[in-house]
């Protein structure tokens, strides 16, 4: 019979525990049954990216590290929401604020820290806020709705971070600091002035040396005052001042406690059978708050506990980096000035960049780099290694690549790079570790890289060495489908630069250009076509469609031929017509001598081959027919084909014609990611061929059943069922709530079942049938974006919008040019 | 024999956008980038033909609206790893007027 397991009691769930237990079920899977205690009531996520969370970057979701399924695979028991009040060490057992009592026999403490807040009148207002865990972003993002004003007090990382990510919600936002320059103990003088600059250039309003006296406001914050005398008014203060170590509950059970939880190197309290590691414990004299050293303890407590005792914590300088895109941050080591240093420096205003290095006895103790932080690794690394750097010195700030090798080609400078350098700061993994594991375990991927060895896990700001590590050791097979950027002219993909364009309020190609720091002035014709949809997509009331960014045909309305010629598709709603709008083409055809007339797939007519200058000409007499645009050339919606349905069929259930044509005129002229094409069918039998397109409906006895994501082009793909709604009515609400979520998530000319493979069926129906304040809001958002959206382009060009498009600016003829 | 002929002004064309103009030699795509620089080239893609004129302009270049080839408006020469070019033919600005200079010996001849 196996040995009796001993149990692990965890107190606190945070990244550090989180990944002492990750390497606890490496080392020994099977040692100790396992019970953790959570204050927060969710899983364990990464705090570091708190900050994208907050500015619209990224989802709570996406920073998950352990979601529920984790705990169950490991047979782990997680208490959410349960904060331990006390621990019995006599009997060995604690118990949580909800009254469980688990007994252990090894004790992990790791309560982490509580912000620091600054006793002044008014703290407690509602109001006033710290940084520190999700409910705290929540309630950020609450308070940014009403785009009201915000202070931040404390000018150093969260603070910095805080301020950044309000300021991207929408709100105006103040810094106070209490020294002279920002961030003060990363950073010297100048690199705090750069970065206030930078910080100024987002809209954030930065005061240093402000002292903060007191809180005011009557029953919620209504200001600040500082002790020159000075009010500023806010309806939001965050303080972002420091965090204390939380050694409250150890305190109390007896444990030693100095600043933090003392222990020993091997983590160990005053109680052998109690470790204490994460921002709580204090190791050699000191506490932490970055997460190297922190995983660093969990490194050390997995191992103790699973029976190493010769493992010891070491002490390390951390380089700090700042999580606010568009600011390039590095600082590490010892900054200060002294009669036994001297410094390098080098400044570029034009480009912000500025970087200066302190050295003694020729070799490098602090690094502040700004503006251009991609040497950073390669100096810490220097530092750390103790480099002579006396040989290299003259081009030493130049960074890696101007010592030796070929200048400027960032791939030989990370091939040059020792197999022992730090590439992930965040989990101390070297370039060794990542490139040993994708030969040996055959990565192909940046996400199976994070998987096998965590490099870019945390903060991610090593993602760009990852990816040159594995193009590096893999050559052209290392496809970085991780995310692929849009074009040439950005590193962004897609879905990023949707997110981004949403959550910084960026409502012109120019400002995506700029904010997004685009590569190229005006881009390409692949991102600019994209760009402009998402555009119109989001701001549908205040953005100016950009047509010089469209595709030709959405630019004049018709389809262009291979010999320049276009061609032209009226409406025909649902595929009905008429003997005078019949007579109306022939006369058309006849006029402009149209050579090829053609019925199309859609149920509708095509007339094929016409001149671009008679395009106006041949819209005037087809609207005086009452035609409308065809939107044939559209990434929009295109047809609703339908059958004859129960007015004329035997077999008809429900009357598809009607339901297609309502469908066709309340949906056209809007525009999607690429081009939708419906069907409506009156029975199972399917004339309509429904289930092969982008969104169908069979008509039954019992109401109408919706299908979509189905292809027949390049793929061939049956649809799949959303689900069966009973009236006209539903039906038409549910295909526009769909629609509209298609066009706010899908990506420029992914076809519907390309997106729904991407998100999900399951996600898709989720929102659409079963969630009805969601379709509510998705149809809504279709409706207020139509008001812009049908107007038809073929008579605004008959009246004589865009003229210049169907003319020549001149022709020279032979008298003209023999003068 | 040839001559600095006016095409039409500045205005125009739409930023980021191209006007025809017909000549003795065949059609002609005059371009107007972001910056205000003008650009004239044969309206025929060095590939299949296609009309440039109506093509997305970026930077100093066009993307062919048939076959995406990307060709440059300064040297007519196609981008990327295609081969091929156009004629390009000089302008000239006289404030807002543009100029181009076109052959007239054919037409002399005539």
């Amino acid at each position: 019979m196996a040995e009796q397991k001993q149990k692990l009691v965890v107190v606190g769930n945070g990244m550090a525990p989180g990944r002492a237990l990750e390497h606890l079920l490496e080392l020994a899977p099977d040692a100790y049954e396992i019970v953790i205690f959570n204050a927060e009531p969710r899983v364990n996520y990464d705090r570091i990216m708190l900050s994208p969370v907050l500015s619209g970057e990224k989802e709570f979701e996406e920073i998950i590290i352990h979601g529920d399924g984790w705990y169950i695979k490991h047979g782990i028991t997680l208490y959410k929401g349960h904060k331990v009040v006390n621990i019995d060490r006599e009997a060995k057992t604690v118990t949580s604020d909800a009254g469980t009592t688990e007994s252990y026999d090894k004790l992990l403490i790791a309560t982490g820290s509580v912000p620091f807040i600054l006793p002044l009148p008014g703290k407690d207002l509602p109001g006033v806020l710290t940084y520190r865990d999700l409910d705290d972003v929540n309630a950020m993002l609450l308070a940014a709705q009403s785009r009201a004003k915000a202070i931040v007090i404390g000018g150093g990382l969260l603070g910095l971070e805080a301020a950044a990510g309000l300021a991207s919600r929408g709100m105006e936002v103040t810094v106070l600091h209490v020294m002279p320059t920002l961030m003060e103990r990363q950073l010297d003088p100048a690199a705090g002035y750069l970065l206030e600059k930078a910080v100024e250039a987002r809209g954030i309003k930065v005061i240093t040396k402000a002292n903060t006296k007191e809180i005011i406001g009557d029953g919620k914050v209504e200001g600040v005052l500082l002790a020159d005398g000075t009010t500023l008014p806010a309806d939001l203060v965050v303080m972002a001042v420091g965090i204390r170590p939380n050694g409250n509950l150890a305190k109390d059970a007896g444990l030693e406690v100095n600043r933090g939880i003392v222990t020993n190197a091997g983590m160990r309290t005053s109680d052998p059978d109690i470790y204490s590691i994460g921002e709580c414990a204090e190791v050699g004299g000191q506490c932490y708050g970055l997460v190297a050293p922190l995983y660093e303890m969990a490194r050390v407590v997995a191992a103790q506990l699973a029976g190493d005792l010769s493992a010891a914590f070491v002490h390390s300088e951390t380089p700090t980096k700042l999580k606010v895109t568009g600011i390039n941050l590095f600082s590490v080591g010892d900054l200060g000035e002294g009669d036994d240093r001297q410094e390098i420096v080098l400044r570029d205003a034009a480009a912000g960049v500025y970087k200066r290095l302190v050295l003694k006895d020729n070799r490098i103790i602090g690094t502040v780099l700004y503006g251009e932080t991609s040497d950073g690794a390669w100096f810490h690394d220097l530092t750390k290694k103790r480099t002579d750097i006396s040989e290299m010195r003259e081009t030493l700030i130049f960074g890696q690549s101007y010592q030796g090798g070929s200048p400027l080609d960032p791939m030989a400078a990370v091939a040059a790079l020792p197999d022992d350098a730090e590439i992930c700061g965040c989990n101390g993994i070297c370039k060794g570790k990542i490139t040993g594991a994708i030969t040996s375990k055959g990565l192909t991927s940046l996400d199976d890289v994070r998987a096998h060895t965590k490099a870019s896990a945390s903060c991610g700001s090593c993602t760009g060495l990852v990816e040159q590590l594995l193009t590096l050791t893999l050559g052209d097979k290392y496809n970085p489908s991780a995310v692929t950027p849009m074009c040439g002219c950005t590193d962004l993909g897609h879905d990023d630069v949707r997110r981004l364009i949403k959550a910084k309020g960026l409502k012109s190609i120019p400002a995506v250009m700029q904010e997004l720091e685009w590569k190229t002035s005006c881009g390409c014709a692949k991102c600019r076509p994209a760009l402009n949809y998402y555009l119109v997509a989001d701001w549908p009331d205040e953005y100016a469609d950009d047509y010089q960014s469209r595709f030709i045909n959405e630019r004049v309305h018709a389809n262009i031929q291979k010999d320049g010629t276009y061609s032209v598709v009226p409406r025909m709603w649902g595929g009905m017509t008429t003997s005078s709008e019949l007579r109306a083409i022939a006369d058309v055809v006849d006029k402009f001598e149209i050579p090829a007339v053609k019925v199309t797939g859609g149920q509708r007519i095509d007339m094929l081959g016409v001149k671009k200058e008679d395009l106006p000409a041949v819209w005037a007499d087809l609207g005086k027919a009452g035609f409308v645009s065809g939107q044939a050339y559209a990434k929009g919606l295109r047809t609703v084909k339908t059958c004859v349905g129960s007015d004329w069929c035997r077999f008809g259930t429900q009357d598809s014609t009607g339901l297609g044509i309502r469908i066709e005129k309340f949906m056209w002229g809007s525009w999607t990611p690429a081009k939708l094409k419906m069907g409506v069918s009156g029975c199972p039998r399917n004339c309509a061929e429904a289930t092969c397109k982008d969104i169908g409906i069979i008509c039954v006895d019992s109401g109408y059943e919706i299908h979509f994501a189905g292809a027949a082009g390049l793929d061939i793909k049956g649809t799949e069922v959303l689900g069966l709604v009973k009236t006209e009515d539903e039906a038409l609400e549910h295909v526009v709530a769909l629609t509209q979520m298609y066009r706010e998530q899908a990506r420029y000319l992914e076809r519907i079942y390309k997106w729904a493979k991407r998100v999900g069926l399951d996600e898709i129906r989720r929102q659409i049938m079963t969630d009805a304040e969601k379709r509510k809001g998705f149809f809504d958002r279709f409706v207020f974006s139509q008001k812009f959206a049908q107007v038809d382009p073929w008579s605004e060009r008959v009246s004589g919008v865009d003229k210049h498009e169907f003319k020549p600016m001149a022709t020279i003829g032979y008298a003209q040019a023999a003068e | 024999m040839s001559d600095w002929i006016a095409i039409g002004s500045i205005n125009d064309i739409p930023r980021r956008g191209a006007r025809c103009v017909m000549t003795p030699q065949g059609r002609i795509a005059v371009f107007r980038t972001m910056e205000d620089q003008v650009f004239a080239i044969d309206d025929h893609c060095p590939h299949k033909g296609g009309p440039l004129s109506q093509g997305i302009v970026h930077g100093a270049s066009v993307t062919c609206p048939l076959h995406n080839w990307v060709i440059s408006l300064e040297t007519g020469k196609a981008l990327g790893a295609d081969e091929g070019s156009v004629r390009t033919i000089p302008l000239k600005l006289d404030g807002d007027s543009i100029l181009a200079h076109l052959e007239t010996t054919s037409v002399a001849a005539e």
